[in-house]
């Protein structure tokens, strides 16, 4: 039923966590707890690169390893590359079945949520 | 680790004795029941007669009142369709509750096409139907009234003989839906005053494929038109060859379970209680599903707050166990039955059934108690939502972005 890569990830998933509020962390929380999923992703750039990032889901097993490995993906990328990422990247990766595609949605939104909330960070520290 | 299994609401294994018993009618004694001029259709017509006795004596019921069916699902189309047809020019009014299983809600949909109005009464939280509206429900055209005994997710009990009396009262007719009640908690169709009763042999330790209807035959005589029409079988009200080796193993699990059903409710309570405590010592944030009494005795449906279900049962490899969670159906809907309770949907998402039976035992109960925390605990550290719970964020009032 599940896949050999997303019972990896749901066995030992890589960057569980939170990081402390910052203006170098970008923080996306999407989903909602009556769809039976919500993904928080955290990203920390430096010099335009994501240098680390962290996750914390509420989700099924295809849910919990779609933002595993997001978090594996985004890391060593700019945050450019880190939007280019698709959920059919992370769906085929994983091999998801059709009902589980909307979990990979979900990891490429969260991704694209995290960025959106750094860039907003950086403008509004930005010196007047 | 040897798989647990904790699902014997979905279905249970033959008892070894039910099996034994059915060997013979499968190989020896094959003959057709229906066969009455000679010495194989008599031997396979006995086998019939004695657990036809078997099955009626479990609930207080004759043996001519027993309609042999395919299982459960028929017996319960069978009773609504064949009644409502039946009883057409009397009235075209059923009521039925929003947490019936599919088998009911299904035909009372299909009959709402064809004509009939049909009363979807709602359920309080922990599953009953109020009394007093179903009375008011009660119209001159109510032709039927359809309850189950015991529902199948959170194992609440219909209070049957009080429903049964108000049916009488307004001489209307009275079917529950006994798949999950019958062979576990005492049913007497007389003291209860039900007309009509759906059972199945594969949720009592008989053979899948086999279930019967107990239809009145006095005070009142209930009259059925036949879904499936044939050679006549049945007192024409099922027709088909009598699948006599099912047949057999079904009154052999009833013999069984009249002599068995107290003690293993006895057991079946305490081994619940045993779980639901040893869960609940070392978790917070459980919630129960359903009436904490008035439920099987084997029956435990919980909400694990902040882990979602799915990814509890893949955490707790090799127990089997049941969710409503939306995540198990292709559907994406969380169980109609706990929505229907007023459970929010994120609460659904969270729930797990264990259903336990005769052969469960102590140290399953330990080894799913040990393994179900451990995941519950590994999950909630990754869950956003039970860091918001610690951390005193109530996440009903956070506006969530759906999707």
């Amino acid at each position: 039923m599940y896949s050999d890569k997303v019972l990896d990830h749901y066995n030992n998933p890589k960057n569980v966590g939170a990081f402390e509020a910052d203006d170098a962390v970008g923080t996306g929380i999407v989903g909602a707890p009556e769809c039976g999923d919500v993904m928080k992703l955290q990203l920390k750039v430096e010099e335009g690169k994501i240098v680390d990032a962290k996750f914390k889901t509420f989700g099924c097993g295809s849910a919990i390893a779609s933002s595993s490995l997001a978090t594996e993906w985004v890391k060593g990328k700019t945050v450019d590359q880190a939007l280019a990422i698709t959920n059919s990247d992370i769906a085929e990766e994983l091999s998801l079945p059709p009902v589980k595609i909307h979990c990979s949605v979900l990891a490429e939104d969260a991704i694209k949520a995290a960025i959106a909330d750094y860039k907003s960070r950086q403008s509004t520290s930005e010196p007047s | 680790m040897k798989p647990i299994y904790l699902d014997y609401s979905a279905t249970t294994p033959v008892d070894p004795r039910v099996l034994s018993k059915m060997l013979p009618y499968f190989t020896e004694v094959f003959g057709n029941a229906a066969s009455k001029n000679h010495g194989f259709g008599w031997a396979a017509e006995q086998g019939v007669d004695e657990a036809r006795a078997q099955i009626a004596a479990l609930i207080g019921a004759d043996a001519k009142e027993i309609v042999i069916t395919s299982g459960a699902t028929e017996s319960d189309n069978l009773a609504l369709l064949g009644v409502a047809d039946m009883y057409k020019e009397k009235g075209n009014h059923i009521i039925t509750c929003v947490t019936e299983h599919k088998a009911v809600l299904d035909p009372a949909h299909y009959l709402e096409t064809q004509g009939f109005d049909v009363t979807f009464l709602p359920v309080n939280k922990e599953g009953m139907v109020d009394l007093t509206a179903l009375e008011a429900a009660i119209t001159d055209k109510t032709i039927l009234i359809s309850l189950m005994a015991a529902n199948n997710e959170i194992g609440t009990i219909h209070p049957l003989k009080e429903i049964g009396a108000l049916a009488k009262k307004h001489g209307v007719l009275f079917h529950t839906d006994g798949t999950q009640a019958v062979g576990k908690v005492k049913i007497d169709v007389n003291e209860m005053g039900i007309d009509l009763l759906s059972m199945s042999a594969h949720k009592m330790y008989g053979p899948k494929g086999i279930g019967a209807l107990y239809v009145r035959r006095r005070k009142p005589r209930v009259r059925l038109s036949p879904i499936i029409h044939g050679g006549g079988h049945e007192r024409g009200m099922r027709s088909g060859t009598l699948n006599v080796t099912g047949i057999v193993g079904f009154g052999e699990a009833c013999r069984l379970a009249g002599l068995e059903l107290e003690a293993e409710a006895e057991k079946l309570s305490k081994m619940r209680d045993r779980l639901h405590k040893g869960l609940e010592d070392k978790l917070d944030y459980l919630y129960l599903n359903g009436h904490p009494e008035d439920r099987l005795p084997g029956l435990l449906n919980i909400s694990f707050a902040f882990v979602e279900g799915e990814s509890l049962m893949m955490g707790m490899e090799n127990i089997a166990v049941s969710s409503g969670s939306a995540c198990t159906s292709a559907s994406l809907e969380p169980s109609y039955v706990l929505r229907a309770l007023g459970v929010g949907e994120d609460l659904a998402h969270c729930s797990i059934r264990f259903s336990l039976g005769r052969f469960t035992t102590d140290a399953e109960i330990d080894a799913t108690i040990e393994k179900v925390v451990a995941t519950v605990s590994r999950l909630r550290e990754m869950s956003p939502l039970y860091d918001m719970a610690k951390a005193g964020i109530d996440i009903n009032t956070i506006q969530w972005a759906g999707h």
